[in-house]
């Protein structure tokens, strides 16, 4: 048996356990232990589920012994992030206002990930509500970088991937609505998928604003992020704004024999002849720190046979204003719903009128949630729709355009995952403008609605760099070659010391 | 004479739909123990979606259609933002054409005869649930009951334009529309809240003033009249209307302030993300047009021409869907009298209904009348087997016992008595008692008729009229 289980990656775990070379239980007590080992430090988890996590892999142990079949994810330890439903398990969206809100029915996603026979450890840590970068608007504190505990994970599943880049799950679930799942990806070195959207169903997300966010996964590879998309991408019945998922053209019975997949995605990593367009005002904008690491990658692509040539994408200046507009908008009207009168946290009514006690129970979101709740209502108040909220969906569209006609040029579009390298906790807390300048180059993604991944692509000063990917619509799959021809050049892939 | 303008506000709750409008949930809520017909999505709990209920669509295209709207080719629904405790979600999911229209219906008209109603839209919205207080005094609770068993039922939302003008035509056009609904079979009236309508009236050039929580149609009329009354009285003493909400007072009939609308409302209105933009194209609504029962306006057309009825009868007929059901049924079993059959049953039948059932438009429930017995009523008139006064009673007996007329003529031994020697017999008595009238019945027809009286009365109304009267004429002809 291997010494250190909890470093493998989803296949090579799900690998093992089919073959007898240890067990799911061995497996999940040494996830747990060192959870319990590194999460005082990194805080990740924000409840872990022990006694769940261990029943599971009993199971598929015996299922196994007895010869019975066991799903394509059997035995992975995943972590969720805790904005996405589990029944029974407190989902508290690192909010007060949701402290003990305990859901009666599973995220579509989760009923996937246990049909697949994954193991769900735990719920992990947020920015309340899936609003901020950095994961310290957290009712819990914020989750520290394992690469550095001074400084921030990302956000704002920051959990998510710091969980993973510390070993403590194989893989996650993270939520993207504006970069959550590529920001933290970045700065922890881990692969992180912002699907497209409608890939991924939606349902069990708690809406922060629906018509950007994502669920999507985080893991160590590009392979192990395919795992979980083939677990969980596809139409839903229950979100009628999923579609159906582009099936993958050129699948031999070799490929998936190969890769332990029976659908959908795979990772062809003899992927060739790549066209590749460098978005300019993405590489401009960022820290030397972080474009001197994405040049030399780009020569790596050059010398291996593919073209790769820089563009300029005009409608970037639009972004930012374009997405948190419409962002706050809808979330302003998600969080409506707040009012503690089925369920949410402890506070007797008694003795109150109920407008007071609405403003009472409304007091307690923090102030991040708070400020986006004003500016959405603002937006989208009588006298201000047309002047705010037409205009940031006019700029989406030519966004959505312009990205439409790079990619008949492009296979793909790369830049830097973030502009900066990760900063100290604390650093930027206090100024929300420079917080929310830091999305510019992930909300292009969210709001033309295609897929991007971030992948570590190299260090700068010790800090992890990741590199961003946009595909077409709908086209995970030309995301998923190139990402894992990428990953073979590359190949940076390590692990903290924590 | 002041110029009035009356619209309409319309709610139609879809109680045809098995399943509510997001949702699987059953939506027949009426008499379900609270907090029972619910699930994750009509509590509105944190990640859930609403999943649009594809018959719900078809059924309010079908109300459009009914009401000569154009169905939109591109439906959207949008969000409507406002905290009340009986919203799950504290947003409406519903329609709005502020930005284009995208509601389901618009631009409709409807034919009232001299003139013609417009309709605004017709669109597809939530229903909230409901808030109980156990005092009826609102204000003497210390707490409210939340049940949301009504939450997320599907309503269909009419709203006119300001084309009315009395509250006459009103009522004209709410028994029309009442009808087409029935007649669609999308709603089922008689139930409690299924059909609700708020009022908008004003005078020429004032402000609009909005009546809600008007509970019976019949009182819409009556709501509309007392609030005309209330804002002429008050342009008369030249006192400032204001725009405001009213509530119509059930127990007292009037209309009690109850919001006064200085600042208008902010809903928020945008497109709701959840549920994408649908495309309704022509195919779609070719075969719902074909799935399209007869519609009343129909329905009146056929009954003039094939039953040769009069047009106020057919009216009367159809503007309750129930009756022109029972009257086609009756038609069927006895196909000869069809306006016979009408008569009986819009005079005859409706005048042992009482107010309250009408104003319920429940006419036929808890009376034991059946087509079989009209049609067999009709057939022993036509055959003289029986006569009108006795029919009329007949009739009231059957719907207390349902038994067939035959049954309760013979039980009431009251066969039309036809033998000449009979009544012929009953007539020499008579002629023996009465010698003065006999006398002045050479000049009088009134003494005629005192004389058939008479003879009635003996027979306990069992006399053929016709034969007896024809008798009595014979018989004084032979005296001179």
């Amino acid at each position: 048996m291997p010494n250190h289980l909890y470093r493998l990656t989803a296949n090579q775990v799900t690998c093992g356990i089919k073959n007898g070379q240890f067990s799911a239980q061995e497996y999940i007590f040494q996830i747990l232990e060192r959870i319990e080992k590194v999460d005082n430090k990194v805080n990740a988890f924000v409840l872990v589920d022990k006694q769940g996590a261990i029943e599971k892999a009993l199971s598929i142990d015996k299922r196994l012994r007895d010869g019975e079949a066991v799903g394509e994810l059997a035995g992975v330890a995943v972590g969720i992030k805790d904005n996405i439903c589990i029944k029974d398990l407190k989902t508290t969206c690192a909010s007060n206002i949701l402290e003990s809100y305990i859901p009666p029915y599973d995220a579509s996603v989760i009923r996937s990930l246990k049909e697949n026979d994954a193991i769900i450890v735990g719920k992990l840590n947020l920015d309340e509500f899936a609003m901020g970068s950095t994961t310290e608007f957290s009712r819990y504190g914020p989750t520290r970088n394992p690469w550095n505990l001074e400084y921030v994970a990302g956000g704002s599943s920051g959990g998510s991937a710091a969980s993973v880049a510390a070993s403590e799950c194989a893989v996650s679930l993270g939520s993207d609505t504006g970069g959550s799942i590529r920001c933290p990806s970045s700065f922890c070195s881990v692969v992180g998928l912002k699907p497209t959207y409608g890939c991924v169903s939606r349902s069990g997300l708690i809406s922060y604003s629906n018509s950007l966010e994502q669920i999507g996964p985080v893991g160590k590879t590009v392979l192990d992020v395919v795992m979980v998309m083939n677990s969980i991408a596809g139409i839903d019945e229950n979100d009628q704004t999923t579609k159906p998922i582009r099936p993958i053209a050129t699948l031999t019975s070799e490929d998936i024999t190969k890769s332990n997949i029976s659908s959908k995605y795979t990772a062809d990593q003899n992927k060739r002849n790549i066209t590749i367009g460098l978005v300019k005002e993405l590489i401009e904008g960022a820290d030397p720190a972080v474009s001197k690491c994405i040049y030399s990658a780009v020569d790596l692509f050059e010398g291996s046979d593919c073209k790769c040539e820089e563009t300029s994408m005009k409608s970037i200046q639009y972004a930012l204003a374009s997405y948190y507009t419409i962002a706050t908008a809808e979330a302003s009207s998600n969080l409506a719903r707040y009012d503690n009168i089925r369920y949410g946290f402890e506070y007797d009514p008694e003795g109150y009128e109920w407008n007071t006690y609405f403003s009472n129970v409304r007091n307690n979101f923090g102030d991040e949630v708070k400020r986006r709740i004003i500016i959405g209502s603002y937006v989208l108040s009588a006298g201000y729709y047309g002047k705010y909220y037409l205009r940031a969906h006019i700029a989406r569209e030519m966004i959505r355009q312009e990205i439409k006609s790079l990619f008949e040029r492009f296979d793909v579009l790369i830049g830097p995952t973030m502009p900066i390298l990760p900063f100290k906790i604390g650093q930027k807390i206090d100024d929300p403008l420079k917080m929310y300048q830091i999305d510019i180059d992930t909300v292009i993604a969210n709001l033309a609605g295609i897929p991007a991944i971030s992948m570590p692509i190299g260090f700068s000063n010790s800090f992890p760099v990741g590199l961003q990917i946009m595909a077409d619509d709908m086209c995970e799959q030309t995301l998923f070659d190139v990402a894992s021809f990428f990953e073979k050049i590359v190949d940076v892939r390590r692990s903290p010391e924590i | 004479m002041v110029e009035v303008k009356i619209g309409l506000e319309i709610h139609c709750q879809l109680t045809g739909l098995n399943s509510k409008l997001f949702c699987p949930c059953q939506c027949d809520y009426q008499g379900e123990v609270p907090n029972t017909t619910v699930c994750p999505i009509c509590l509105g709990l944190p990640g859930t979606l609403p999943l649009l209920n594809k018959m719900a669509v078809a059924f309010a295209s079908m109300i459009s259609l009914a009401l000569g709207c154009k169905v939109q080719e591109r439906i959207m629904f949008y969000r409507k933002n406002y905290f009340y405790p009986d919203l799950p979600k504290n947003f409406q999911i519903t329609q709005y054409n502020a930005y284009g229209i995208t509601s389901i219906g618009a631009e409709g008209k409807v034919d009232l005869g001299a003139k013609s109603i417009g309709i605004r839209r017709v669109q597809l919205e939530e229903d909230p649930g409901r808030l109980i207080y156990e005092n009826a005094d609102v204000n003497a609770n210390f707490y409210t009951l939340i049940d949301y068993n009504r939450a997320g039922v599907a309503l269909v939302e009419i709203v006119t334009e300001p084309d009315f003008d009395n509250p006459k035509d009103v009522r004209l056009f709410l028994d029309k529309v009442t009808s087409t609904i029935e007649h669609l079979g999308v709603c089922d009236i008689k139930l409690d809240g299924s059909l609700r309508c708020d009022v908008n009236v004003s005078l020429k050039e004032g402000k609009k003033v909005e009546i809600k929580n008007i509970n019976s149609f019949g009182d819409v009329e009556k709501a509309i009249r007392y609030e005309i009354t209330r804002q002429k009285t008050m342009s008369i003493r030249e006192i400032e209307i204001k725009s405001e909400t009213r509530h119509w007072d059930d127990a007292r009939k009037v209309t009690m302030q109850s919001r006064t609308k200085e600042e208008e409302q902010d809903y928020r209105y945008f497109p709701e993300p959840d549920i994408p933009t649908i495309i309704l194209g022509d195919q779609f609504i070719s075969t719902i047009k074909t799935k399209m029962p007869e519609l009343p306006d129909e329905r009146k057309i056929r009954f003039l021409k094939d039953y040769a009825l009069s047009d106020h009868v057919a009216k009367v007929l159809i503007d309750n869907k129930e009756l022109a059901d029972f009257f086609e049924s009756t038609v069927k079993l006895y196909p000869s009298s069809p306006n016979e059959i009408a008569h009986w049953i819009i005079s005859d039948l409706l005048g042992l209904i009482d107010d309250i059932k009408k104003e319920e438009r429940s006419l036929l429930s808890g009376l034991r009348i059946e087509p079989k017995h009209i049609a067999e009523l009709v057939k022993m008139i036509d055959q003289n087997k029986i006569n009108r006064n006795i029919a009329k009673s007949v009739l009231s007996q059957i719907t207390r016992t349902g038994e067939m007329p035959s049954y309760v003529l013979d039980k009431m031994n009251a066969s039309l008595i036809d033998n000449e020697s009979k009544i012929a017999e009953a007539i020499d008595s008579i002629f023996e008692l009465e010698i003065s009238a006999v006398r002045d019945a050479k000049q009088n027809p009134n003494a005629m008729n005192f004389l058939l009286g008479k003879v009635m009365q003996m027979t306990r109304g069992r006399a053929d009229p016709k034969i007896t009267l024809n008798l009595i004429k014979a018989r004084l002809a032979k005296m001179e």
